[in-house]
């Protein structure tokens, strides 16, 4: 049983009624910035995206021919693990099934890497079958590098950490490990309706 | 790069205030008694939960602002005029109510003495107060690590722990403490007056030859502009460790 805060109501109203919001979540109009470092600044033109085994390259696209593939308008409801939520975010980017497209493989994890030596980890499933996308674009427009551009994971039914800024490339894993916020103490999958924010919940 | 322990789930724990002190019109210290706190480094953070009469629940993070081995924990809170949680921390919160406390959080915007230094620490308004527990953990381990504080505040009575800053600074083996203060001086102000930029951290930063850690916290456009400035200057990216609150951090 929660110990009742004397005098507080709480003042808002639509955290209460909004079934799209995840547990311990509030909403917010704005888009905050979090990460652990400076951000870093590639140009879009110098970008590369790569899926690797853990032996090998497997596929690599320039940023030109990455352009070059199918690309979807994705709109989701994001909820990152400091409780801010904002719904009905909209997208561009191309699917993670797109990009695993004829790619042999028995990996069930994956660790995905960025610029700024960051990394997360997610099952594979979690990646496929229209649930994760690599998003160069934020509400119509060219994604801004405070917010992971020139391009991030979007992986939308997980806490947003794990949807990587300044994402580079994919290595697949016949295993789980850790990434670097789950190094420190935050929680391996990461299911927000499930409220996993840290190691152990 | 050190990796924390694996540990078990963290919990709950209720705190009780013991003091407040208000440190400026807008921000206000919360010192708590929690009997199962199971300690913390410098930086970290703690959830706060309020629960409603009704049952309606709210959480936030604030930093934890106490040193690792301080009798009491300590959080400082900014009060937004649009925070359901802030607001009532500031505003409403009295001596003896209770607090539901989850922490500590985060591993990696952390400094223990151990880590050695020297320590450059960039501070935007109440982006302070994870600082300030670096800078108290400091003192407490005997002061040998050089420490700089460059600290962007809006006018002088906006400045969080003023008066132990200054005593912090003057003492032997103090922090460096460098004010700059953006909207308004008091007459007589010899010291900064305008936004931290490029110019006043080549004057005021360790050099990157002798290899600091440094930290930064504040608004985001602060942080945004302090980090890729510290950059230019020649310091490794992974050597500057930043941490960001927005003004909807409620």
């Amino acid at each position: 049983m929660a110990y009742v805060s004397r005098g507080f109501r709480g003042k808002r109203a639509k955290e209460r009624e909004d079934a799209r919001l995840p547990p311990g979540q509030y909403l917010v109009d704005d888009f905050p910035v979090l990460s652990a470092g400076p951000t870093p600044h590639t140009p879009f033109e110098d970008w590369t995206f790569t899926i690797e085994s853990e032996m090998a390259e497997l596929k690599r696209w320039s940023s030109e021919s990455f352009r070059a593939l199918p690309s979807e308008e994705v709109r989701a409801d994001i909820q990152c693990v400091t409780k801010w939520s904002k719904l009905d975010t909209t997208w561009e980017g191309v699917s993670v099934d797109t990009l695993l497209e004829g790619v042999e493989h028995d990996a069930t994890h994956a660790m995905v890497f960025s610029d700024g030596d960051y990394t997360t980890n997610l099952p594979l499933e979690d990646l496929l079958d229209g649930k994760a996308w690599v998003a160069f674009a934020y509400d119509g427009l060219p994604l801004e590098p405070e917010h992971g551009g020139p391009a991030r994971l979007l992986v939308p039914h997980l806490y947003f950490w794990k949807s990587a800024k300044w994402v580079r490339g994919l290595r697949l894993m016949d295993h789980d490990e850790p990434g670097f916020w789950e190094s420190y103490g935050y929680h391996i999958y990461g299911d927000p309706w499930r409220e996993q924010r840290y190691a152990g919940d | 790069m050190a990796r924390a322990a694996v540990r078990g789930r963290l919990n709950w724990a209720l705190g009780e205030v013991v003091e407040l002190i208000d440190e400026t019109p807008r921000v206000r210290s919360i010192v708590l008694d929690v009997p199962a706190w199971p300690g913390h480094r410098a930086g970290q953070h703690v959830d706060v939960r309020l629960t409603a009469e009704d049952g309606y629940q709210a959480q936030r993070s604030y930093s934890i602002a106490s040193a690792p081995k301080d009798q009491r924990l300590a959080l400082t809170v900014e009060g937004l005029s649009d925070g359901e949680v802030s607001s009532y921390l500031v505003g409403e919160l009295r001596t003896g109510d209770k607090l539901e406390l989850r922490g500590p959080v985060g591993g990696y915007f952390v400094w223990e003495a151990e880590m050695g230094g020297p320590l450059l620490l960039v501070a935007g308004g109440s982006g302070v107060v994870p600082l300030m527990s670096m800078l108290r953990h400091r003192d407490a381990s005997g002061g040998a690590v050089g420490a700089r504080l460059v600290y962007s505040s809006r006018s002088w009575e906006d400045v969080i722990y003023r008066d132990e800053l200054e005593r912090l600074a003057s003492a032997t083996d103090g922090p460096e403490v460098v004010h700059t203060l953006t909207r308004s001086q008091p007459s007589g102000w010899t010291g900064y007056a305008r936004r931290v930029d490029g110019q006043m951290l080549a004057e005021t930063s360790w050099p990157a030859s002798i290899m600091p850690s440094a930290f930064v916290c504040g608004p985001t456009p602060f942080v945004e502009s302090v980090a890729a400035a510290l950059v230019l200057l020649g310091y490794p990216a992974t050597s500057v460790k930043t941490e960001r609150f927005g003004p909807t951090g409620g």
